[in-house]
C-alpha cells in the first residue's frame, strides 16, 4: 500500500516538473544564500579564533612602547634579570603576511597552542598554513601547520629577526603570575607601558556588525526562497486535492497518507536543500576573497581565502530549510486533516482570496508599521535596530496585496474599455496567487534602495570627510627622534606649513582610545568640519584649554559638547568639538601639541602633514637631504586612492548580494507565474473564445507582469528610504559608532526599478511564450461537456 | 450478506436548521444481487451509498458489510475495510491525473494487497481500454476515463461494488455500453452492486429496484 501510495503522490511531480523544478529551486535558492553567508563567517570566525590561539591576543597583558613599536633588546634582559617575567615577540608584515617571532622557551605559558601542539617550534623553520606557507616559502624553510591562522607566519625569534634584519623587539608579553617582589616598570624600562588584555580591541567584536549584516541579507534571501516554496507546496497540494480525496475513498488511512505526503515533501526538500548547500559553498567561495579583502581592509583581520565544509553552517542551512518547509507544510496538512473525505475534488479557488484575508492582513500590516514609531522612539540598541527593521519589512509585506487589490479595483472602476475592465480584473483575480511573489520583490528592491542609499550616502560622506582630512599635500613617517626634530627644522627653515602628529595609546573613559597632539593652525581651522562644536572651538583647543573627540569616542562615552574628559590624572578638558571620523573603529581625542608634550616629554611626532605648491620637487629634498625612505612619504592622491579602493572593497559583497537577492525575487516571480499558468486556462479561454487572440493575450500577461512590478516599485521607494533611515541612523550607530547623514539618488532608483521590470518582464516572457503556443485543442477543452 | 442497514438515521444542520436525510432506512444485499436505488434530488440517494460505503458514518441505525458493522470500527478499520471489500465508482470518475491508465486500474487492487493481473487483463480486455494502457487520463474522453474508473473497481475483487450516478456524465450510446461491461463483470464476479441512478432505464436492469422518498424506502 504505501509503496503504491507514493508511486501515486510522486507521479503528481513527474507529471509536474515544472512544480517540482520551482519546489526544489526555492528551497535550493533560500539555503544558498544563507548556507553561503554562514559558511564565510563560520571561515572567518574560525580564522579569528585561530589567530586568538596563535597569538593569545586577548589573553595576556602586553609590554608595548610609548613611541613607536620597537623595543630594543637590551630592556629585554633588563627587565628579566631584574623579575620582570615576559616573553619578546617580533612582529612585521612582509607584503600581507603577518611574521611572527616568539621566543619558544619563555612564551610557554603564554602561548600554550604553539608549544602543546604539534607543532614543536624549531630554531630554522617558520610554520604556517598551506595558504601562508607558499607566500613565506621563500624566507625560510617552512612546515604547513593547519591550526595556525591564516596570513600569519610563526617562527623562533632570532630566525625572524634575521629574516627581517632587525635586532630588536615589537613587543612583551607579560606573562602571569608575576613575582610579589620587582622594581617598577618606570625604573627598568621608563620607555614602556603596559597595555591590558582588554584594550586590546577584540577583532571578532570589531567584525560583528560586518558579519550581521551579512546574515541579515542572508535571512532576507532565505525568506524570499521560502516564499517559493510555500506557494509551490500550496499549489502541489491545490492541484492533489481530487487525488487525496481518490486516495482516502479508496482505503488509505488518514494518517498514513499525512505521514507519506510529509515523507514525500521532507525528502524533496532535503534534496532541495542539498543543492542550496553546495551552490551556496560556490557561492561563499566565489565572495570569499572580496570578504577577505573587506575585512583586511576595514579591520585588519586576516581570513582563510580557502573554504572548508564545516559542519556549522551547511547543518544550519539544512535545518533551517527544513523547519522552514516543516512550517509551510504544517498549514497544508491542517487543511488535509480538516477536509472532508467527500470535500470537492475540484481545486478550491486557490487564486482567490477571501476578502477577509486580506482584511487581517492589512489590520496586522498597519499594527506593525505603526509599532515602528514608538519602537524607533525607545528602542537602543543593535538588536532593537533589527526588530524595528522587522517590523517594517514584515508589515509592509503584508500590506502590499490588500493595497494593490484595492488600487486595482479603483482603476477597473473607472476603466470603460470591456478588454481593459476584463484585465485589470483578472488581474486582481490573480493576485492572491502572485503575492508573495510580488512581496519578495519588494523586499528586494527595498533592500536594494535601502542599501544602495546607505552605501551611496557612506561614499559621499567618505569622500567629502577624505578631503577635508587629507589637506596637507605629503604625509611623512619618520623612525626616530633625530628625524622627526630634522624634518621639522628642515621645513621651518623653508617657512613651510608642517603639521606633527604626535600619538600615544591610551585608557579614557574605560574605553582605549588614540590620543593625538596637534599644531592648531589655518590648515585645522580651514578643513575640519565638526559636527557639533561650541563657539570659537579651534581658538579653546589651541589655548589648551579643550579637546577635540571623534563621534566614536563622544558616543561610547556618552560625551558631548561641554562634557568633561579625564585626559590624565591631573588634566580634565572639557569638549569643544567633535568630528566625524568615518571608517575608523576606535576612538580618538585632539590635544593640542603643547598640552601633549607636557603630558608626554619623551614622544616624539612620528607623523607629520607638510603643505606644499610643489609636492615632488619637496619629497625629493627631502628623501635626500634627511635620509627619510621614499615609501615613508605617501602623497594625498595615494591615500586618497587607497582609501577609496578600502572603500570600494567593503561593499563589493553587498552589491554581490543585492544583485543576487533581485534574481531571487526576479525567479519567485516566474516560478509563480509558471505553476499558475495552468490554472490560467480556464479563466483565458472565455477571453480567447470571445476573439481576443493568443497572442494578444500573451501580451497583456506581459503587460500585467510590467506593471505590477512597476507598482511594486513604486511601493519599495518609500519603504527603502525607511529602511536607509533606520540603517544608516540607528544600525550604523550601533554597528560602528558613527551616524551618517542621508542623501537621496533619484538616478540610481530608476536604475533599479529598471532592473526590476526588466526582471519581471524576462519573468514573464516564458509563460507567455507557452500561452502564445497552447494549442485551440487545450482551450477548447474548458468548454468540452462531457469532461 | 454482503450488505445490512438497519434503521439507518442521518441529518444534516444548514445554519440552526436540522434537516433530515434518512430517517430510518433499512434493507440487505446479497453477493451478484444487483440493486437500483432511485428517488428524488435531494432524497438521500448519495448519501446512502456514502454510508454504505463507509464513507460516512450514519446517526444513528447500524451497518454491516462483509459482516463487520461499521459502527464498530475506527477510521482505520474503515480504511482497510474500503481497500478490501468495497469498491465505489462516481459520477465525476475520480482518476488519479498524474497516473497512466495501467497505474489507475492496477491502483486499488495493490492498495488490497491482492493484485490478480490476469483478472486485470481480463477486465482490461472486456472494457477494450487495451490501447489506452499507457495514456493519462486526460487524454481520454469521458466514456473511457468512466470504464477505466469502472476497470479499477473490480480489479480490486471487491465484494461490494457502489456506485453513484456512473453514467450520468456520458451520452445515451456511450451509458448504455459501459452499464453493459460492468454488469457482465458483476456477475463474472459474483460482486453485489448497489446503483444510484435517476434513469429508469438503468433501473430496469437491475434486479431489484427501492425509491427513496422523504428520507424511508418506499
Amino acid at each position: 500500500m504505501i509503496a503504491w501510495c507514493l508511486k501515486a503522490l510522486l507521479s503528481h511531480w513527474w507529471r509536474n516538473p515544472v512544480q517540482l523544478f520551482a519546489y526544489l529551486a526555492g528551497l535550493a535558492l533560500a539555503t544558498a544564500l544563507w548556507s553561503g553567508v554562514q559558511a564565510i563567517n563560520s571561515e572567518a570566525r574560525a580564522s579569528y579564533d585561530a589567530a586568538a590561539k596563535t597569538l593569545g591576543e586577548g589573553q595576556y597583558d602586553l609590554l608595548i612602547s610609548k613611541q613607536g613599536n620597537r623595543i630594543p633588546q637590551d630592556v629585554y634582559v633588563l627587565l628579566r634579570k631584574s623579575g620582570w617575567l615576559v616573553s619578546p615577540v617580533i612582529e612585521a608584515r612582509i607584503d600581507d603576511v603577518r611574521l611572527l617571532g616568539i621566543d619558544v622557551v619563555t612564551s610557554a605559558t603564554a602561548l600554550p597552542n604553539l608549544a602543546n601542539g604539534q607543532s614543536a617550534i624549531t630554531y630554522d623553520t617558520l610554520f604556517a598554513n598551506e595558504e601562508t606557507a607558499l607566500k613565506v616559502s621563500m624566507l625560510a624553510n617552512v612546515t604547513v601547520d593547519k591550526s595556525i591562522a591564516p596570513g600569519i607566519a610563526i617562527g623562533d625569534i632570532g630566525l625572524v629577526q634575521r629574516i627581517l634584519k632587525r635586532d630588536d623587539l615589537t613587543r612583551l608579553i607579560l606573562l602571569p603570575n608575576q613575582p610579589i617582589k620587582q622594581p617598577s616598570l618606570g625604573m627598568v624600562a621608563p620607555n614602556l607601558r603596559i597595555q591590558s588584555a582588554h584594550a586590546v580591541a577584540n577583532v571578532t567584536e570589531l567584525t560583528g556588525s560586518f558579519h550581521l549584516n551579512l546574515t541579515a541579507f542572508g535571512l532576507l534571501s532565505f525568506v524570499v526562497g521560502l516564499f517559493i516554496v510555500n506557494s509551490t507546496i500550496g499549489l502541489a497540494f491545490e492541484q492533489r486535492r481530487g487525488m487525496i480525496r481518490t486516495v482516502r475513498s479508496l482505503g488509505v488511512p488518514m494518517r498514513t497518507l499525512i505521514a507519506l505526503i510529509t515523507f514525500e515533501m521532507m525528502t524533496l526538500a532535503v534534496i532541495g536543500a542539498g543543492l542550496g548547500i553546495i551552490l551556496g559553498y560556490f557561492i561563499a567561495a566565489f565572495l570569499l576573497p572580496d570578504v577577505a579583502a573587506t575585512l583586511r581592509g576595514l579591520y585588519g583581520a586576516q581570513i582563510s581565502g580557502t573554504l572548508e565544509l564545516r559542519a556549522s553552517w551547511w547543518v544550519s542551512g539544512m535545518v533551517l530549510a527544513l523547519i522552514g518547509t516543516a512550517v509551510a507544510l504544517s498549514s497544508r496538512i491542517w487543511q488535509i486533516v480538516q477536509m472532508p473525505l467527500l470535500a470537492s475534488a475540484k481545486p478550491r479557488a486557490w487564486v482567490v482570496a477571501t476578502a477577509s484575508r486580506f482584511r487581517w492582513q492589512l489590520i496586522i500590516a498597519i499594527t506593525l508599521l505603526f509599532s515602528t514609531v514608538p519602537l524607533a522612539m525607545t528602542l537602543e540598541g543593535l538588536l532593537a535596530g533589527f526588530i524595528l527593521l522587522g517590523c517594517l519589512l514584515i508589515g509592509a509585506a503584508l500590506a502590499l496585496p490588500p493595497l494593490l487589490g484595492g488600487l486595482l479595483t479603483l482603476v477597473q472602476k473607472y476603466t470603460v474599455a470591456p478588454v481593459w475592465e476584463w484585465f485589470w480584473a483578472d488581474t486582481r483575480q490573480q493576485l492572491p496567487g502572485l503575492s508573495l511573489a510580488l512581496i519578495a520583490l519588494l523586499l528586494a528592491v527595498s533592500a536594494n534602495i535601502g542599501v544602495s542609499t546607505m552605501v551611496s550616502s557612506f561614499r559621499q560622506t567618505f569622500i567629502a570627510f577624505l578631503d577635508q582630512r587629507l589637506a596637507p599635500e605629503l604625509f611623512v613617517e619618520v623612525d626616530t627622534a633625530e628625524q622627526s626634530a630634522a624634518l621639522e627644522m628642515f621645513l621651518m627653515n623653508r617657512q613651510i606649513e608642517v603639521l606633527p602628529l604626535l600619538s600615544t595609546q591610551v585608557v579614557i573613559a574605560d574605553l582605549p582610545v588614540d590620543l593625538y597632539g596637534i599644531r592648531v593652525g589655518q590648515t585645522y581651522r580651514n578643513n575640519w568640519n565638526f559636527l557639533d562644536n561650541t563657539l570659537n572651538a579651534w581658538d579653546v583647543i589651541e589655548r589648551g584649554k579643550a579637546v577635540v573627540v571623534n563621534e566614536q569616542f563622544a558616543r561610547r562615552a556618552d560625551l558631548w559638547v561641554g562634557s568633561l574628559v579625564q585626559v590624565s590624572r591631573d588634566l580634565i578638558l572639557p569638549i569643544a568639538g567633535v568630528v566625524g571620523d568615518y571608517g575608523n573603529p576606535k576612538g580618538q581625542i585632539i590635544i593640542t601639541e603643547r598640552i601633549f608634550k607636557d603630558l608626554y616629554p619623551n614622544l616624539y611626532a612620528s607623523n607629520f602633514g607638510v603643505r606644499t605648491k610643489d609636492a615632488a620637487q619637496l619629497r625629493s629634498q627631502i628623501v635626500n637631504t634627511l635620509g627619510i625612505k621614499n615609501n615613508a612619504i605617501i602623497n594625498q592622491v595615494g591615500i586618497k586612492a587607497l582609501s577609496l579602493e578600502v572603500f570600494e572593497r567593503t561593499f563589493v559583497v553587498t552589491s554581490a548580494l543585492n544583485v543576487l537577492t533581485l534574481g531571487v525575487a526576479g525567479f519567485a516571480i516566474l516560478m509563480s507565474l509558471l505553476t499558475l499558468a495552468d490554472l490560467r486556462v480556464p479563466q483565458l479561454a472565455p477571453v480567447w473564445a470571445l476573439g481576443l487572440t493568443r497572442r494578444r493575450l500573451a501580451w497583456l500577461e506581459l503587460l500585467r507582469a510590467v506593471l505590477l512590478a512597476g507598482i511594486v516599485f513604486v511601493c519599495a521607494i518609500p519603504m527603502g528610504l525607511a529602511l536607509a533611515w533606520i540603517l544608516l541612523t540607528i544600525i550604523n550607530v550601533e554597528a560602528f559608532g558613527w551616524q551618517l547623514p542621508m542623501y537621496l539618488f533619484p538616478l540610481k532608483y530608476v536604475e533599479l526599478g529598471g532592473y526590476a521590470l526588466i526582471a519581471a518582464f524576462l519573468a514573464a516572457m516564458w509563460p507567455a511564450v507557452r500561452l502564445m503556443r497552447t494549442p485551440p485543442s487545450t482551450l477548447l477543452r474548458v468548454f468540452a461537456s462531457e469532461r | 450478506m454482503v450488505l445490512r442497514l438497519e434503521g439507518v438515521k442521518k441529518s444534516f444542520r444548514n445554519n440552526d436548521e436540522l434537516i433530515p436525510v434518512l430517517q430510518g432506512v433499512s434493507f440487505e444485499l446479497e453477493a451478484s444481487d444487483t440493486l437500483a436505488l432511485r428517488g428524488e434530488s435531494g432524497s438521500g440517494k448519495s448519501t446512502l451509498l456514502h454510508i454504505a460505503g463507509a464513507l460516512e458514518a450514519a446517526d444513528a441505525g447500524r451497518v454491516w458489510v462483509s459482516g463487520k458493522e461499521l459502527t464498530q470500527l475506527n477510521d482505520g478499520e474503515r480504511a482497510q475495510l474500503r481497500r478490501t471489500d468495497i469498491a465505489l465508482i462516481f459520477q465525476q470518475f475520480n482518476l488519479i491525473p498524474s497516473l497512466t491508465v495501467a497505474a489507475n486500474i492496477a491502483f486499488q487492487s495493490a492498495l488490497s494487497g491482492t493484485p490478480d493481473l490476469v483478472h486485470i487483463k481480463h477486465i482490461v480486455s472486456a472494457l477494450g481500454l487495451e490501447e489506452q494502457m499507457q495514456k493519462y487520463p486526460e487524454a481520454l474522453s469521458g466514456g473511457q476515463q468512466q470504464r477505466v474508473a469502472i476497470a479499477r473497481a473490480i480489479a480490486a475483487k471487491p465484494k461490494l461494488l457502489l456506485a453513484d450516478e456512473p453514467t450520468g456524465n456520458l451520452d445515451e450510446i456511450t451509458a448504455q455500453s459501459v452499464l453493459d461491461q460492468m454488469l457482465k463483470l458483476v456477475a463474472q464476479t459474483g460482486t453485489a452492486l448497489m446503483i444510484v441512478t435517476h434513469s429508469t432505464n438503468i433501473a430496469a436492469r437491475m434486479k431489484r429496484q427501492l425509491s427513496l422518498r422523504n428520507g424511508l424506502l418506499e
